[in-house]
């Protein structure tokens, strides 16, 4: 998709099956709007497809697609009572006043609401009218419901609420949701997949834990959870394994798709991977903590990579039992990690 | 009125609402005053005033209701002003819409350019080109013989002239608030109604309409004073017959000499837009603050 001279989404192909919770992950300005538009029908590609049921939809207007969108800023009528705005499709639809005030009244049901009709969106709090917006797209009974970040405007308490809750309206109405966001835990947290995006490209789909331990790219695994990064250049690959050697010492990990001895790239270690050792072999790095984060059942140590010319930040997350062995702050240790949990990836 | 305390301390705040209302006096309040003085009082010649002839009385506003032809003017006026404010409103919305929401900037621009050009002229010159345009033989009739739409010319001076010289001179007073409520309007509300299906015609008048309900009050308000009190255009696009009220008050004052009966169809006048503006308001369910604002 071309708006002139920037692209901004390119060529990219994605599948989402029905009654699934598909998230577009990508960082702000990539593309997932503008993706989100497409598939909605308030955009035309310049070039490509949008297949709604198989069946093509290009040059089909958003209103006669099988889809309903949540608008990032929702876009409730401000005008309208609760119940006019959620039965407002069906008021398009030429629908009766009584049939219209018992399919809004069942919808607040749903959205657990009830007998808050008469209100107007501005006597609502913040999660109350995310959830009509939910209730008015769902009045038109579509088959995808499209959100573009919903829950982008709610303070964090509530946005992990309500990230429970659609999680629930969505398999409770088996209705298929794209959900974007640029908040990588929001999409683990409720997605069924998850399509990363970077720049208008397709970076990697999968369910997240797959996102997790098997990233395709240096982006996904930076993007996506808390990682450690060793820059190198790749000596060896066999075997599914690849060698890296960097300024910071030899390592090995999985090999990533598409290396090739000689190139330069990332090897990745998530902080849960990485544990305090006192045998010394591959995989070493020399470590003195800086200071140790505390959350609850956990703490990060912030740990600084010694004997190397420029100073490298790396975390690494200790369970609370561990913490009493932990090393001492300031004083320099050693820390390793296994192969199998280390991955290596091409530097693009 | 606490607010303007709070906001530049007592002295400050006090110089301030003094100055407020000492303009409210001088402008509205002291006028109005000797208007309404004037208008209940016969009207005597100077030897006789203060005398006890000098009563308040309701003569000059009986001779308004009782005379044959100024209380029809007088509602001619009012409601002419109405047809005046419902063209512009009727021009005005959808070019309203379509700079606020459908318009790319250049088109923008080049449409301000287009309309504003004309308000550079002053009042005067602007009633003068509708003189010339619809001029007896001037180029309207030249134009529509040409095209055959008409075979012989017509006299377009007389109410509709004057309707349409007005509709033209105060379009902007109805664009601009209009326009700027619309600009307003979140894009997104007007894709969800239409996502969910609705049509152009519902989607205004559920979605555009109620959000730009002020702007347009406020350009109904404004168009429909201007009108009842305009003087050039009904002067010069007026036929004999197409009085407007405000030319009898003009010759109450300035040609008669009969300054208390001037005043009371003046206090006439005034008495009744002020109750059209405020049942405007009340339909529109818009407060005059808000509305002003
Ligand atoms: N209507 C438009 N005209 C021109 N450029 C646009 C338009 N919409 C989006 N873009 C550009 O396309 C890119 C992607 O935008 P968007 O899809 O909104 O990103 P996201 O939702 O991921 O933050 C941005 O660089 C943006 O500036
Ligand atoms: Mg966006």
């Amino acid at each position: 998709m071309r708006f002139g001279a920037t692209q901004a989404v390119k060529s990219l192909s994605l599948d989402v099956r029905q009654g699934e919770f598909f998230s577009i992950l990508g960082p702000s300005g990539c593309g997932k709007t503008t993706l989100l538009r497409l598939i909605s029908g308030f955009l035309q590609p310049t070039a490509g497809q949008v297949l709604i049921n198989g069946k093509d939809m290009v040059g089909v207007p958003s209103n006669m697609r099988a889809t309903a969108m949540i608008f990032q800023s929702l876009a409730l009528f401000p005008f309208m009572r609760v119940w006019e705005n959620i039965a407002f499709g069906l008021e398009a639809r030429g629908v009766g006043t009584a049939e219209r005030r018992r399919e809004a009244e069942r919808l607040l049901e749903l959205i657990a609401l009830p007998g808050y009709g008469n209100r107007m969106p501005g006597e609502l709090s913040g999660g109350q009218r995310q959830r009509v917006a939910i209730a008015r797209a769902l009045a038109i009974q579509p088959q995808v419901l499209l959100l573009d970040e919903p829950l982008s405007a709610l303070d964090l308490k509530l946005r992990q609420h309500m990230r429970a809750e659609l999680r629930d309206l969505q398999k409770r109405t088996g209705v298929t949701f794209i959900y974007i966001t640029h908040d990588q835990s929001e999409a683990l947290a409720m997605s069924d997949q998850v399509a990363v995006m970077n720049g208008g490209e397709l970076q990697q789909i999968g369910t997240p834990q797959e996102l997790y331990s098997h990233p395709k790219t240096a982006f996904v695994a930076e993007f996506v959870g808390e990682n450690n990064a060793l820059t190198g250049t790749v000596t060896e690959v066999s075997g599914g394994t690849a060698v890296l050697e960097g300024p910071q010492g030899r390592f090995s990990g999985r090999a990533g798709a598409g290396l090739n001895p000689g190139a330069k790239a990332r090897l990745y270690v998530r902080p849960e991977a990485l544990s305090p050792s006192s045998e010394t072999g591959e995989n070493r790095l020399k470590l003195a903590i800086e200071r140790f984060d505390f959350e609850g059942a956990f703490a990060t140590a912030y740990a600084l990579l010694q004997g190397t010319g420029s100073p490298q930040r790396m975390f690494m997350t200790i369970s609370q039992q561990g913490l009493s062995d932990a090393p001492a702050i300031g004083a320099p240790f050693t820390a390793g990690f296994s192969a199998e949990d280390a991955i290596v990836l091409s530097d693009d | 009125m606490t607010e303007i305390f709070d906001r530049f301390g007592k002295p400050l705040g006090g110089i301030f609402l003094g100055l407020a209302l000492l303009w409210l006096a001088g402008m509205v309040l002291v006028p109005g005053v000797f208007m309404i003085n004037a208008s209940l009082r016969p009207h005597l010649p100077p030897p006789l005033r203060g005398g006890e002839l000098d009563v308040y009385v309701l003569d000059n506003f009986a001779y308004l209701i009782n005379h044959v032809n100024h209380g029809r003017i007088f509602f001619k006026t009012v409601w002419s002003s109405a047809l005046v404010t419902l063209v512009t409103l009727l021009l005005c919305y959808p070019i309203a819409f379509w700079l606020a929401k459908v318009a790319r900037r250049w088109q923008v621009a080049v449409m301000l350019v287009l309309l504003l050009i004309p308000y550079l002229m002053n009042e005067v010159l602007r009633g003068l080109a509708w003189y010339i345009i619809l001029a007896f033989s001037g180029p309207l009739n030249a134009i529509l013989i040409g095209l055959g739409l008409m075979d012989e010319p017509v006299r377009w001076y007389g109410d509709g002239g004057v309707v349409a010289g007005m509709a033209y001179a105060y379009l902007l007073f109805m664009l601009f608030p209009i326009y700027n409520a619309i600009s307003t309007l979140d894009r997104a509300q007007i894709d969800a109604a239409r996502d969910l299906g609705a049509s152009a015609w519902r989607i205004h008048r559920r979605v555009v309409l109620p959000h730009a309900k002020v702007g347009i009050a406020t350009g109904c308000v404004f168009v429909f004073m201007m009108a009842a009190g305009s003087y050039v255009a009904p002067a010069l696009l007026g036929a004999p017959g197409s009085r407007w009220f405000t030319q009898i008050v003009y010759e109450w004052f300035f040609e008669i000499g009969n300054w208390n009966r001037g005043a009371a169809y003046g206090v006439a006048l005034m008495a009744m837009c002020l109750a059209v503006v405020l049942g405007l308001l009340a339909l529109f369910r818009v407060n005059l603050a808000s509305a002003v604002k």
